[in-house]
C-alpha cells in the first residue's frame, strides 16, 4: 500500500504549563520530536500524559509555553495543525451503530486518507467489517481505532494508551505499522505502559513522574488572598 | 496562550491605573476597602428613602396608602435589569478578552440580581392585589420579568454545576449573554404592547408624572438598593477569589 | 463535504430509532391527555388547543435533545469532529439541521391530528402547521445551545432551565397568531415576529453552540 513519504519539520515545545479542572498537571515541559521519532510517555496514572496528548491536538489550551511546528508556531484552532494530526484518545471515536466500513468511509469523507478497503485489510479487520462496531470485542475496537489513525496518513500520530485492550496480535501488528509510520517521516507521541518495539535511534522517552516540580506559574496573581 | 497576563507585579499603592484593577491580586485589597463606604451609603439613603416613602410622600389620590410599595418596587425591578446587564457585560469581557476577574464579577452579581427579581415581582404581586384585584397577571411586563428570574437561576445552576471552573465561567458567560435579548422586551413590553400594567413613570423624554417627594424617595431608594448590590457584590468577589485561589493552588 | 455529516446522522437515526420516537410519542400522549383532563367543553378546548400543542412540541423537542450530542460524545465521535479541519460551525448547523428532520417533522405530521381533537378549524390548523414548521427550526437550535452547554451532565433539568426561557418568546409569538387566525385577525405578524426569532437563532445559535461544545471538550 502505498504510503505519503512526509515532511522535515519538527515538533518542538517550550515551557509549557498544563492545567486541567483549574489545577496544574505540567509544569515547565520541553521537548523535541524530529520526523521519524516517537516520543514515548511514560509516568502513574494521573502524572498529565492524556492532558499533554491533549494539548498537543489542540483540544485543550496551554496554560502557558509555546508549541512549534518546524519554524512555526502553532496557536489554538489551527486549522492547519489540525490537518496534519491523528489523534487517538482513551475513547475509539467510532460509532457503534454503523459498521467498521461505514465508520471509515465517512471519516475518509470527512478527512481525506487512502482505500477504506486496504486499511482494513492491513489491520485484518475483514472478516467484521459489515458488522456494527456494537458487536464487535474490545480488542477489535481498538485496531479498528487504531486502523482509523492509519486511514488519515497524517504526519503527527497522537496516541494515549494506543494497545489497551489488545491481544499479542495486535500488538505486534501495532507496532509493525508504527515502524512503517515511521520509515515514512511521520512523528508520534504516544503515552504508554509499555516497551514500544521500535529501533532504538527512533525512540525518545520522557517520564513524567520523574519531572521537577517547579513552582506555580511566574507570577502569583492571588499572593494577596 | 488563552489568559491575557495579570498586572505587573508591584505593590498595589504604587500602580494607579484603572487596568491593573483588573488582578485579582490588587481587587482583593481595593474591594476590601470600598466595601463600607458602599454599605454606609446604602444604609443611609435606605433610611432617608423609606422615611420620605412613607411619612414625607403625599396619598395617592388614585391608590391611597398602598401606593407605597412603589418604592421598593421599582428600585428592586431596576436593579434587576441592570445588574443582569451587568453580570453579561462582565461575562462578555471576561469570554472575549479572557481576563481573570471578570467572570467572578458576573457570578457576584447574579444572586443580589436574582434577589431583586424576586423582590419585584413579590412587591409587584402584594401592589396588584389591592389594585388589580389579582396577585398575579399573565402580561408582558410580568411574564418577562419571570424569565429574567428563569434566567438568573440558569445562570446561577449551571455555573455551581460545572466543575472545572474555566468551563463554568465561560459556559455561564454564553447563557447570560443569550439571554439578554430579555431584558429590552422587559422594559419596552408596556409601550409594544398594551398591558395592565402601567406606563414608565420616569422617561427620558417627559417629566415624570408624580410629585417630587414620591420622586425624591424614589430616587433614594435606587441609590440604596445600587450601593446595597455594589457592597454585596464586592464582598462576594472577595470570597470568590479566596476560592479561586485556594483551587489554583492546589 | 457536509453531506456526509447529514446521511450519518440519517443513517443513525434509522438505527437507532427509539430516540426519534420517543420525542414523537411524548408530544401524542401530553396533547391527548388534557382534553381527558379537562374534560368535552368544546369550546374551552379550542381556545386552550394552540398553546397546549406547543408546549407539547416544546416539551417534547427537550425530551429529544439527548440524542443530539451525548451519544457522541459517548464514543469519542465528537472529540473527532472538533479535530477535523472543517469548520465547526457548520457541523453543528448539520447536526442541528438532521436533528430537527427527525424530531422536529414527525410532530409537525402529527400535528393535524391534535388539531382535529381540539376542534380548530381548518385556518387555524392551518396556522398551527405554519407556526410549527416557522417555530421548531427555532426551538431545535435552542435545544442545540442548551444541550451543548449542560454536556455530559446528569438529569435534564437544568438544560430545560437553561433552554425554557429562551424559548418563551416563539412560543409566545406562534399562540398569539394562532388566536389570531382564530378570531378572524391576520395573524402575519405574530407571525413576522416568529420568523425574526428563527432568523436570530439561526443567524447566533450554531456559533454560540460550537463555542460550548469546543468548552465540554476540553
Amino acid at each position: 500500500m502505498l504510503r505519503k513519504k512526509h515532511g522535515e519539520h519538527m515538533l518542538s515545545a517550550r515551557s509549557l504549563h498544563c492545567r486541567r479542572g483549574g489545577r496544574a498537571v505540567l509544569k515547565n515541559l520541553d521537548f523535541t520530536i524530529s520526523p521519524g521519532q516517537v516520543l514515548a510517555l511514560h509516568g502513574a496514572n494521573g502524572s498529565g500524559k492524556t492532558s499533554l496528548l491533549r494539548v498537543l491536538a489542540g483540544l485543550a489550551p496551554l496554560a502557558s509555553g509555546q508549541l512549534w511546528w518546524g519554524e512555526q508556531s502553532l496557536q489554538p484552532g489551527d486549522a492547519g495543525h489540525a490537518a496534519r494530526m491523528a489523534y487517538l484518545g482513551h475513547q475509539n471515536g467510532l460509532s457503534t451503530e454503523l459498521s467498521a466500513t461505514e465508520n471509515l468511509r465517512f471519516l475518509q469523507q470527512l478527512g481525506g486518507g487512502t482505500e477504506v478497503a486496504a486499511t482494513l485489510q492491513t489491520w485484518d479487520l475483514l472478516p467484521v467489517a459489515e458488522q456494527p462496531v456494537r458487536y464487535l470485542s474490545q480488542g477489535q475496537r481498538r485496531r479498528l481505532a487504531l486502523a482509523r489513525v492509519w486511514l488519515g496518513q497524517r504526519v503527527l500520530w497522537l496516541l494515549d494508551e494506543p494497545c489497551a485492550a489488545l491481544d499479542s496480535a495486535g500488538v505486534t501488528m501495532f507496532d509493525a505499522h508504527l515502524s512503517q509510520h515511521l520509515e515514512a517521516g511521520g512523528m508520534a507521541v504516544i503515552a504508554t505502559h509499555r516497551a514500544l518495539d521500535v529501533p532504538a535511534s527512533s525512540l525518545q522517552r520522557l517520564d513524567l513522574d520523574t519531572l521537577p516540580l517547579n513552582s506555580l506559574l511566574n507570577e502569583d496573581i492571588y499572593a494577596a488572598c | 496562550m488563552n489568559m491575557s497576563p495579570a498586572a505587573p507585579a508591584t505593590a498595589p499603592h504604587i500602580t494607579r491605573s484603572w487596568r491593573s484593577l483588573a488582578s485579582p491580586r490588587i481587587f482583593y485589597p481595593f474591594a476590601g476597602k470600598l466595601i463600607p463606604w458602599f454599605a454606609t451609603l446604602a444604609v443611609i439613603t435606605a433610611v432617608a428613602g423609606l422615611w420620605i416613602g412613607f411619612f414625607i410622600a403625599p396619598t395617592d389620590h388614585q391608590q391611597g396608602e398602598v401606593y407605597r410599595i412603589i418604592f421598593l418596587h421599582v428600585p428592586a425591578a431596576w436593579m434587576s435589569m441592570f445588574l443582569y446587564l451587568l453580570a453579561a457585560l462582565h461575562a462578555g469581557i471576561g469570554l472575549v478578552f479572557g481576563t481573570r476577574l471578570s467572570p467572578l464579577m458576573a457570578r457576584a452579581l447574579a444572586p443580589t440580581g436574582a434577589l431583586f427579581t424576586v423582590i419585584a415581582l413579590w412587591t409587584g404581586a402584594a401592589w396588584g392585589k389591592p389594585t388589580w384585584g389579582a396577585w398575579w397577571v399573565w402580561d408582558a411586563r410580568l411574564t418577562s420579568e419571570l424569565i429574567l428570574l428563569f434566567l438568573y437561576l440558569g445562570y446561577l445552576g449551571l455555573v455551581s454545576a460545572i466543575e472545572d471552573p474555566r468551563r463554568a465561567d465561560n459556559a455561564g458567560a454564553i447563557v447570560l449573554l443569550a439571554g439578554v435579548v430579555n431584558v429590552p422586551i422587559i422594559y419596552f413590553s408596556v409601550q409594544w404592547w398594551s398591558t395592565l400594567h402601567q406606563g414608565a413613570t420616569i422617561r427620558f423624554d417627559a417629566a415624570p408624572s408624580m410629585t417630587q417627594a414620591m420622586l425624591a424617595g424614589m430616587l433614594l431608594m435606587a441609590v440604596a438598593c445600587w450601593a446595597y448590590s455594589v457592597a454585596v457584590a464586592l464582598a462576594r468577589v472577595r470570597c470568590l477569589i479566596t476560592e479561586r485561589a485556594a483551587l489554583e493552588r492546589a | 463535504m457536509l453531506i456526509p455529516v447529514f446521511t450519518r446522522e440519517l443513517l443513525l437515526a434509522v438505527r437507532r430509532p427509539s430516540d426519534a420516537l420517543s420525542g414523537l410519542l411524548f408530544f401524542i400522549l401530553v396533547g391527548s391527555l388534557f382534553p381527558l383532563a379537562i374534560g368535552p367543553d368544546a369550546a374551552l378546548l379550542r381556545v386552550i388547543g394552540p398553546g397546549v400543542v406547543w408546549v407539547a412540541a416544546l416539551l417534547a423537542v427537550l425530551i429529544s435533545l439527548h440524542r443530539l450530542f451525548e451519544h457522541d460524545l459517548a464514543d469519542g465521535s465528537l472529540e473527532q469532529w472538533l479535530l477535523a479541519p472543517r469548520t465547526l460551525i457548520g457541523l453543528v448547523a448539520t447536526k442541528v439541521a438532521a436533528h430537527w428532520l427527525i424530531a422536529c417533522l414527525p410532530l409537525i405530521l402529527v400535528a393535524p391530528l391534535l388539531a382535529l381533537q381540539y376542534g380548530l378549524s381548518n385556518e387555524a390548523a392551518i396556522c398551527l402547521i405554519i407556526t410549527l414548521l416557522l417555530g421548531t427550526p427555532t426551538l431545535a437550535l435552542l435545544g442545540g445551545l442548551g444541550a451543548a452547554l449542560t454536556l455530559g451532565m446528569r438529569g435534564q433539568v437544568l438544560q430545560a432551565l437553561i433552554v425554557l426561557p429562551m424559548s418563551v418568546p416563539p412560543l409566545v409569538f406562534a399562540c398569539s397568531a394562532v388566536s389570531a387566525s382564530q378570531q378572524g385577525l391576520p395573524a402575519g405578524p405574530a407571525l413576522n415576529l416568529l420568523g425574526a426569532c428563527l432568523s436570530l437563532a439561526a443567524f447566533l445559535c450554531p456559533w454560540a453552540t460550537a463555542a460550548a461544545l469546543r468548552l465540554a471538550l476540553e
